[in-house]
């Protein structure tokens, strides 16, 4: 018998504190296969933000530092441009890239800051207990869109992908999804793509990848992963929006 | 080298550079803007970064990053930018990264004015952003000193892996004066075996500012205030002019500084017994040469382009020994010798109760 | 001799089930034991079944899962 399947080397032995089921656990084990299936994991240096995912410089086995609520683009940013040989990644969540870290994550983007971006959209703030995020969906009920998000009270949800894809900036943006293994395994190759991408130092990478609350969303697990797919999916449309590597025939 | 007249920022950008500056972050604010403006022309030229940023917000997080990553970088701005600061300040004072963070402070509040001010004094020392952290706040008083104190601000950063503010202000910034750098211009080196560089033959380093478990994080609140102490013994300076027989001593830092010298040496001209105290280190604070020096018969007056500041740390130090008093101007006026003169007389004669 | 085995790192599993529901052969299910963190650990109920295809650790966001399989798949 031989191992087809094993923990990466880029994540620590530190067990995840994410809820049961909890997308991001996903979405960590992709990022550290990425790195080890590139050999980077002694030359990357990841950038924590502020979500459920800020102790993310406890699971990945590389340099990290932790930025504050939005900033990790700047952050990212400061640290690249001293340390143009290393591979520096952020892990944001939709509230930290897509609110609060607007300015930041737009600025990195249109500077096509040679950097890899992931974002994690669950439609929600997790960390802080089920606030409507910039990218709650029309109609979704939170902590503070009770009666269900309307247009005329919260406008609409924001498509960072499409918003980006508007600049020159990105090399490669892609959005993907965690709601089967299927779409796990493209996740996997999106997200080892938006490293090789700035290996190649072609500029700006960012997958957007979706992901679920259950906990705050109200539901099982395995109903969040069918949940994301009827009700995200239609409208955070997957595929890639941005490939220059492609245009180059490459 | 030779002594060369020089804007008070562009000696502080050169000697900068000189102190092996790898990367400068910032934003566009009057009256500042002679240091981007430098450091565009040269850093890249000389080996280090230069980038402007989307805000002062991104601009002092891009300082967080860098600093983290192990080398010797800087940001500047002017008091609304400062402001803006705040928070990627007290990140990176929790995160115990070294930085220098020059503020040519302006007259405010709000958008105030684009004239020299103090009005930043309690922001620069008393914290600013939020939570338990101090600066080191160097407050240089002429063009020599805004070279010599941004050396020292890069070497008391690294030595204490503390942020480092030097506070100067437009008429500092403007103000030209000869200047020397020193002939051996070899920026000193730390080791910074903390740094993220990357994970070779090592464990990971992480930066970090999080503390979720309260007995642990008052532990390393502890170890924090702890350092504070021994900055606050090793590392205080001011100078001192006519102390000695002084029946005032004036106190002031920068430009308010340089004009409390002029009023000293009208007023000795006159035979009245004045003397100087100037603070070069804002925090840690001269507190305890300032105690040392109050007597029941002596005066001090704090000069200030503020609304009465740095006359609490005064009156602290002095911690009721001495009558403190105040000679100010605001909104970016800037308080003359005769202004300062005509108080001390004031004083003297018993005329201010 | 079954193609493949699931191998269950049962202190780090968190009994959300998404293993379970991955698996298309029925391999894994939701067992009795507790573990120091109060979940119910997945174990194998079908182990003879399991053909070594990784989806359920695919799908596990806690890495609980090491999966060995007897010959490499063919491409
Ligand atoms: C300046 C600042 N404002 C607010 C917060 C509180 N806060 C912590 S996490 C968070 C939202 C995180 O949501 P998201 O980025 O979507 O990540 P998730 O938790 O859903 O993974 C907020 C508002 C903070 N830490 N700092
Ligand atoms: S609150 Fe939501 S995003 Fe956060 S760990 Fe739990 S399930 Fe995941
Ligand atoms: S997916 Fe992982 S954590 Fe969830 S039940 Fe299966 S083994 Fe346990």
């Amino acid at each position: 018998m031989q191992t087809v399947f094993q923990k990466p080397e880029a994540l620590t032995d530190v067990a995840m504190h994410y809820c049961p089921g909890c997308t991001h656990g996903i979405i960590h084990r992709l990022v550290a296969e990425a790195i080890d299936s590139l050999g980077i994991r002694e030359q990357a240096i990841g950038i924590a933000s502020v979500g459920c995912s800020v102790f993310a410089y406890d699971y990945f086995n590389c340099d990290m530092q932790q930025a504050a609520h939005g900033r990790a683009p700047a952050v990212a940013t400061g640290v690249k441009r001293v340390r143009p040989e290393n591979i520096v990644f952020t892990y944001q969540g939709d509230g930290d890239l897509a609110s609060i870290g607007m300015a930041e994550i737009v600025h990195a983007a249109a500077r096509s800051e040679n950097i890899t971006v992931i974002f994690v959209n669950n439609a929600i703030y997790g960390m802080t207990s089920g606030q409507m995020a910039p990218t709650t969906l029309l109609g979704q009920k939170t902590a503070t869109s009770p009666r269900g998000r309307t247009v005329e009270e919260m406008g609409y949800p924001i498509k960072m992908c499409e918003l980006l894809a508007t600049l020159e900036g990105p090399a490669y943006l892609s959005r993907v999804s965690t709601h089967d293994s299927r779409h796990v395994l493209q996740a996997g190759r999106a997200i080892k793509k938006a490293f090789e991408v700035q290996q190649q130092k072609k500029g700006f990478a960012m997958v957007e990848v979706l992901s679920t609350c259950s906990v705050n969303w109200g539901m099982t697990p395995v109903n969040a992963l069918q949940w994301m797919e009827e009700n995200m999916v239609p409208y955070y449309p997957l595929g890639v929006y941005r490939d220059v590597t492609a245009k180059e025939g490459n | 080298m030779a002594r060369t007249l020089m804007k008070g920022n562009e000696a502080l950008s050169e000697a900068a550079i000189r102190a092996g500056l790898k990367a400068f972050y910032g934003y566009p604010i009057t009256p500042q803007n002679e240091i981007p403006a430098y450091m565009a022309e040269h850093l890249p030229l000389r080996g280090g970064v230069y980038l402007q940023a989307e805000s002062e917000v991104a601009a002092i997080n891009m300082v967080y990053g860098a600093a983290g990553a192990g080398v010797r970088v800087m940001t500047s701005s002017s008091s609304p930018g400062i402001s803006l600061k705040q928070e990627g300040i007290s990140y990176i004072a929790a995160g115990q990264l070294p930085c220098v963070i020059v503020n040519v402070v302006r007259n405010g509040p709000g958008l105030g004015g684009i004239q020299p001010a103090q009005g930043d004094y309690f922001q620069a020392v008393k914290g600013g952003g939020h939570g338990d952290y101090r600066l080191i706040v160097l407050a240089p008083g002429n063009v020599q000193e805004m070279a010599d104190l941004t050396t020292l601000a890069f070497d008391l950063a690294d030595k204490w892996r503390n942020p480092v503010m030097v506070l100067s202000d437009g008429i500092l910034g403007q103000m030209m004066e000869p200047v020397e750098f020193a002939e051996n211009g070899e920026p000193k080196q730390f080791d910074k075996p903390w740094a993220t560089t990357g994970a070779v033959n090592r464990k990971p380093n992480v930066v970090n500012t999080l503390d979720i478990i309260a007995d642990k994080a008052e532990k390393n609140m502890q170890a924090l205030l702890a350092k504070y102490e021994k900055i606050k013994e090793e590392e205080v300076r001011w100078q001192e002019v006519g102390t000695e027989d002084a029946d005032v001593i004036l106190v002031g830092y920068g430009t308010s500084g340089r004009v409390a010298r002029s009023a000293m040496e009208m007023a000795r001209k006159e035979g009245l017994k004045v003397g100087l105290f100037r603070p070069i280190t804002l925090w840690p604070f001269p507190e305890e040469r300032l105690c040392e020096l109050a007597k029941p018969e002596r005066q001090f007056i704090a000069v200030e382009m503020s609304a009465g500041q740095m006359i609490e740390d005064v009156r602290l130090a002095v911690n009721g020994i001495s009558p403190v008093y105040l000679s100010n101007r605001l909104g970016g006026m800037v308080p003359t010798p005769e202004d300062v003169l005509a108080k001390t007389r004031e004083i003297l004669e018993g005329r201010v109760n | 001799m079954p193609r493949g085995e699931v191998i269950v790192n049962s202190e780090l599993c968190k009994e959300c089930s998404l293993c379970v529901a991955a698996c298309p052969h029925g391999v894994l299910g939701i067992g009795k034991a507790i573990n120091s963190k109060g979940y119910h650990s997945v174990e194998a109920v079908a182990p003879e079944k399991c053909t070594g295809c990784t989806l359920c650790a695919v799908m596990c966001p806690d890495v609980v899962l090491t999966i060995k399989r007897r010959s490499p798949e063919r491409k």
